[in-house]
């Protein structure tokens, strides 16, 4: 390997001294640890998603059902644990996983600003996938589209049928508005593209990929996207379209 | 054939940059592409005109140092060096753009030159191995697997041109480190300093301002040795092996 050292008259050493900070080899610091902090919260969003998606489909056994279900996840653990244990332990888990993912994102992002202080003129893609190129702004949209989610279904602030509506009356009254169902429908789609990176890159990032695992893996990180998000994709046009009411 | 070349014009390092316009006529398509830069610049030269800085060495896809983004694309259409491009992959009245890499770890020196050293210093913070000079030790004494050699050697026939880091779109060194990290990490020589050589060489990279990565492949489809992605799950394994061994890299 060669490498240039361009000495000119007049100029001690080359355009590049040497870094401009200690390496730091300490146990936080390095890009591969936040890589693998967004690995891991990424599994836990990724189990987590799977369970929801399979309890939503309970909305096609009814109102019933489905405000039942409701009920038994506030009661999940009674009578060992007090109500809403479980739930809250869920929550909070799923509230630190959210944080150290986006805490790793926006340190990765800075850095990778850094990477590239002057732009290319002409840059052309090579091979890179949509969905590997939007992770970063497809995560902000996530993030803003899991707030408004939370205040439609869970909490029912933004939603029509109000605080005070069961968990059935909120789904079937927000979906039946075509924006709802439309906006919906482009996070999920926007999710489905970041699980699909998510998965490959995760285990790039824990290191089990090899080159004999890669095309597998990659075919199965679309068709895990795909269904997933079919599954999301089902609740909300069943409503629209009069399936579900 | 008959070129525009826009060219990256920086005379030094503190002056701001930007391209400039250049025509040739009469391109033989069996030139390479840096022959053809000779021959703009043997004109640059006639005409009383400062020629284009760029780097080249070897001309036979060995040394790396002749890195530029052409078109977009680092080292051009073919994922080949640039002194193995030929000027056949382009078309007559072609327009042609030349940059310099682009990335925080590769500062401009001039036009077309970038400084690589963050590289060398990415290799001596840990890709090496020590071991006792003297006679050569027994070719029998340490077996190897013949997948573990192959994949070594793949991993060692990296050049250091930096085009993973020019075409990534963080900026990242993963490909280059990794497959320094591999080469070693595979055989048994590079055993004892497996663990610290991986932790001190992403810490080097990381504070050479190159960028993290995010497994977007760039790197590995423009590598004109075809360092493979596996490497880079190796680093990562590596790496996370080294943490919860708890390897403190000695001094
Ligand atoms: C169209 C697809 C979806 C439907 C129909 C849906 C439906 C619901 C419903 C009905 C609730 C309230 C549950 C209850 O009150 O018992 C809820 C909560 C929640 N959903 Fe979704 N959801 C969908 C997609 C998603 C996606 C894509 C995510 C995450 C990326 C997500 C994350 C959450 C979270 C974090 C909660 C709050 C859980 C809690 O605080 O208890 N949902 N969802
Ligand atoms: S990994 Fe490939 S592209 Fe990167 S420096 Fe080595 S040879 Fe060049
Ligand atoms: S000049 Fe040596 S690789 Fe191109």
């Amino acid at each position: 390997m060669a490498t240039v050292t361009t000495q000119q008259a007049g100029q001690s050493a080359g355009a590049n001294p040497g870094p401009k900070r200690q390496p730091n080899t300490g146990r936080f610091g390095s890009s591969v640890f936040k890589k693998a902090v967004m690995a891991v919260t990424g599994i836990i969003f990724v189990l987590y998603l799977i369970a929801h998606m399979v309890g939503n489909l309970k909305a096609f056994a009814g109102a019933e059902t489905f405000n039942s279900y409701s009920e038994f996840l506030r009661e999940l653990g009674e009578p060992i644990l007090p109500r809403l244990t479980v739930l809250t332990i869920i929550r909070i888990v799923l509230l630190v996983a959210v944080a150290a993912h986006i805490w790793a994102a926006f340190s990765l992002w800075k850095q990778a600003k850094r990477a590239r202080p002057i732009a290319y003129q002409t840059k052309k893609r090579v091979q890179q996938s949509y969905a590997s190129r939007t992770m970063r702004w497809g995560g902000v949209i996530l993030i803003l589209f899991i707030i408004w989610h939370i205040l439609d279904l869970t909490l029912g602030a933004v939603n029509p049928a109000g605080r005070d509506s069961l968990p059935y009356g909120r789904l079937v009254e927000g979906f039946q508005n075509p924006v709802v169902t439309i906006w919906y429908a482009v996070a999920l789609i926007a999710l489905g593209m970041h699980i699909r990176h998510g998965v490959w890159s995760a285990t790039q990032t824990l290191g089990h990929s090899n080159k004999r695992r890669e095309r597998a893996l990659n075919v199965f990180a679309t068709a895990f996207a795909v269904v997933l998000i079919g599954g999301y994709l089902l609740i909300p046009f069943s409503v629209l379209f009069g399936i579900i009411d | 054939m008959k070129l525009t070349l826009r060219v990256w014009r920086q005379p030094s390092p503190q002056v701001k940059g930007k391209m400039a316009n250049y025509h040739l006529t009469d391109v033989s398509e069996d030139m390479s592409f840096l022959e053809m830069l000779d021959v703009l610049n043997e004109q640059l030269i006639l005409d009383g005109e400062d020629p284009i800085a760029f780097d080249h060495d070897c001309r036979e896809g060995i040394c790396g140092s002749c890195g530029l983004m052409i078109n977009g694309i680092a080292h051009g259409p073919e994922q080949t060096t640039t002194c193995q491009l030929h000027m056949r992959s382009f078309s007559d009245g072609d327009t042609i753009d030349i940059e310099p890499w682009r990335s925080g770890g590769f500062p401009v020196v001039k036009d077309l030159v970038v400084d690589r050293s963050a590289f060398d210093r990415i290799i001596s913070a840990g890709g090496f191995i020590s071991a006792p000079t003297g006679t050569a030790p027994d070719a029998h004494a340490n077996p190897v697997p013949k997948v573990d050699a192959d994949a070594a050697f793949d991993a060692a026939t990296c050049i250091g041109c930096g085009a993973c880091v020019a075409a990534c779109p963080n900026g990242s060194a993963m490909l280059f480190t990794a497959a320094k990290v591999t080469h070693l990490g595979l055989l048994p020589q590079g055993q004892p300093e497996r663990d610290s050589r991986v932790v001190k060489m992403v810490a080097q990279q990381d504070a050479e301002d190159f960028g993290g990565c995010t497994n977007i492949g760039e790197c590995s489809a423009v590598c004109p040795k075809g360092i493979s992605m596996e490497t880079i799950s190796r680093l990562n394994h590596d790496l996370l092996g080294a943490l919860r061994a708890n390897a403190v890299p000695t001094s």
